[in-house]
């Protein structure tokens, strides 16, 4: 028997499409809220403020070292609430299928959304899925949106750096982008490197129960890497960036791979590190609180918030030189000579 | 990490850029011919941590940005032919043409695809019979055996649909050329480390010999470049001029011997157009008669375009030849970015204008 196909009647909202939903999606997520299946959940909320953030995930290929387009696409968004120092609660999720897709490459990408989900502690708790002609889409794309809730008093965002603050990295760097690039067609090569694909708000949570209004600003470097998120911090600002080379952490199978495609790892993509910009007095207690979590235990001070010169990101390198570290423009591509 | 962290030792380098400034008692200016030279002297900060009579000037050796603009222009006619597929570096797909740039092109529906290596290229053909695969060949010394590979490849297994439009250009013709109009002057190089692995030391020697200016061919890790400006201010110093290897541990005299006989076996020499420099004898390279068949720019009748000048304002031909820096640019940071490249310098990352941007532009 052939395997089962996703078809275009799967997205005809008709009986075919109840069975779907029913019988693989509702399967995968299963939460109160969701078992409802009503045009929209419904749920209380405390008060405060809320955190509301959303982000389509059209990673190629789907499945990678480490992970797949369905956990990248749970990940992704709880940390986004999480950078904002929000509690994350709930997610939606819509789907883009191509006609012709695996119903048992399906199972496996909604399988890990929930495992990913209740690594996070969120529910999914609404959805929609939409089949397209075959060519009209690559495989399948994942958009989801999150709603978290921030505690009181927790005021997180670039506004609050100031000089002296010291920026930390929550681990080794490059390792989602070099996941993803020795899967490329064209491009394949043999590493051991898996995505670092992984849900950060525990760590946050952890970082806020010690240092509070210590962190001043938090942030995922995904795509652009770290350098593209501390040019962020001070694009227009009062303030620059200093770090340094010799301080970043880096695994060799990383490093290496980024030599031999002549990339720079300071670009590169992670999905389960983050930058956090703390005040010189919750350095160390920061720093212990991430070393603890599993996520974090190759934390690092990096470097601090300078006077001068500002608005500039800069590198001083292994060797003692110093260069400046700008945005990333364009694409990161090999060498052709 | 063994062989990356011996080469960025900060105590050997302290030590080095110590006797460096020891050496430098009046203005000096060295030039990096090769464009991977000018990526790592930016990425490991090198300029500021020399004395400042102590220059370095970046030179033609960057090939998306020495590709002039008529060949940007035939590779966007190849691309609108019938059953062509058009595969290039990604580094060439954003350079502009008189007529657009093969990114513009790829957006309008043309088949454009990016490989990483030639043997891509080839097994595109393979398994696209009915597409003509057509290979954008461009680069030096380095990568031109490789497509010369290929050639000999398509030839011995029959593939029929494999082209390649030649814009290869080679390095000393180069170097002989800057140094005959005398424009700027140079005191010493520091020759290209990957080139100089396929072609060895003994075609620099014209360079010492005729001109008595240095050489030193030198690897890409910093230590590397601080021992290859140390070797080249001793020569100076000592009013020495030679060939010296600081890259032994990947060059020898005589070069990769089999990839040049590979090489030699598939192209001849040309002259070749370079852009902001004009034609150079013997610069570049043509397909020999033998392989003849596998020349795009022969099976396709590619019309020759017209000579177009560089925009207006634009000085990368000037950068290129060493007589002035992206500094002195109108358009550095303004007109021409990364984003939106006026001049080649700017589009590739190994261009000269690109790695003064990423620095900030405020290196002098």
């Amino acid at each position: 028997m052939n395997p089962e196909k996703i078809l275009l009647a799967h997205g005809s909202g008709g009986k075919i499409t109840h069975r779907l939903i029913r019988e693989v999606f509702l399967e995968a997520f299963r939460n109160e809220l969701l078992e409802k299946l009503t045009d929209s959940a419904v749920f209380h909320v405390d008060q405060g403020k809320l955190a509301y953030t959303t982000d389509a995930y059209v990673v190629d290929p789907i499945f990678f070292p480490g992970g797949d387009i369905g956990r990248l696409a749970v990940c992704g968004t709880v940390n986004d609430l999480a950078m904002s120092g929000a509690k994350p609660l709930y997610l939606s999720a819509g789907f883009i299928i191509e006609e012709g897709f695996g119903l048992a490459e399906l199972k496996i990408i909604l399988r890990s959304m929930r495992e990913a989900a209740d690594e996070a502690g969120v529910k999914i708790i609404c959805g929609d899925t939409k089949v397209v002609p075959k060519g009209s889409a690559d495989k399948i794309f994942i958009t989801t949106s999150g709603l978290g809730l921030i505690p009181a008093g927790i005021e997180i965002s670039p506004q609050q750096i100031m000089v002296g603050d010291n920026v930390i990295i929550s681990g080794t760097i490059g390792e989602h982008g070099i996941a993803i690039l020795s899967q490329r067609e064209g491009l394949k090569f043999s590493s051991n490197i898996s995505s670092d694909v992984a849900p950060l708000n525990h760590l946050v949570a952890s970082m806020l129960d010690v240092a509070g209004n210590g962190i001043h600003v938090l942030r995922d470097p995904t795509r652009g890497g770290v350098t593209t998120t501390l040019n962020e911090f001070v694009q227009g600002a009062a303030f620059g960036i200093k770090i340094y080379e010799d301080k970043i952490p880096i695994i060799d199978g990383v490093q290496g791979a980024c030599e031999l495609l002549g990339l720079d790892p300071l670009y590169v993509a992670n999905e389960g590190k983050l930058v956090a910009v703390v005040s010189r007095d919750f350095v160390q207690a920061v720093l212990s609180s991430i070393q603890r979590n599993s996520l974090g235990v190759n934390a690092r001070v990096i470097g601090e918030v300078v006077e001068e010169p500002k608005g500039i990101v800069s590198l001083v390198t292994r060797i003692g030189g110093t260069r400046i570290v700008g945005m990333l423009t364009g694409e990161q591509l090999p060498r052709i000579c | 990490m063994r062989y990356l962290d011996e080469f960025q030792n900060p105590k050997i380098a302290q030590g080095l850029i110590k006797a460096i400034e020891g050496l430098v008692d009046r203005k000096i200016v060295l030039m990096e011919v090769c464009g991977t030279h000018t990526v790592a002297i930016f990425k490991h900060g090198l300029r500021r941590l020399f004395p400042t009579s102590l220059k370095l000037l970046s030179g033609p050796g960057c090939p998306v940005c020495v590709t002039p603009t008529q060949n940007i222009d035939a590779a966007i006619w190849l691309s609108k032919q019938k059953e062509v597929v058009l595969t290039t570096f990604g580094d060439m797909m954003r350079v502009p043409g008189a007529t657009g740039s093969l990114e513009k092109q790829r957006a309008e529906g043309a088949d454009i695809r990016v490989v990483y290596s030639v043997l891509d290229a080839l097994e595109l053909a393979k398994t696209n019979p009915a597409k003509k695969v057509v290979f954008l060949g461009v680069g030096f010394e380095t990568t031109s055996p490789s497509i010369a590979s290929a050639i000999y490849t398509a030839n011995h297994e029959v593939i029929n649909n494999f082209w390649v439009y030649v814009c290869h250009k080679l390095v000393p013709p180069a170097m002989r050329a800057l140094l005959e109009s005398g424009e700027a002057r140079i005191d010493g190089f520091i020759c290209p480390g990957h080139v100089s692995t396929i072609i060895g030391s003994l075609p620099y020697e014209f360079i010492a010999g005729e001109f008595g200016v240095p050489c030193v061919i030198s690897g890409f890790e910093p230590l590397d470049i601080l021992q290859s400006v140390y070797m080249l201010l001793n020569q100076i110093k000592e009013k020495r001029a030679e060939v010296q290897v600081q890259y032994s541990r990947c060059v020898k005299p005589e070069g990769n011997e089999k990839a040049l006989s590979k090489f030699n076996e598939v192209f001849e020499p040309a002259d070749s157009n370079w852009r902001g420099i004009g034609v150079i004898p013997g610069s570049g390279l043509r397909i020999r008669q033998e392989y003849s068949r596998y020349d795009a720019s022969l099976h396709f009748e590619v019309p020759t375009h017209q000579v177009t000048e560089e925009k207006s304002g634009c000085i990368c031909g000037e950068i290129l030849r060493g007589i002035a820096t992206p500094l002195v640019c109108p358009l550095f940071g303004k007109a021409c970015t990364p984003e939106e490249p006026v001049g080649a310098c700017m589009v590739s990352s190994e261009g000269t204008c690109a790695a003064y941007y990423k620095d900030g532009g405020i290196i002098e």
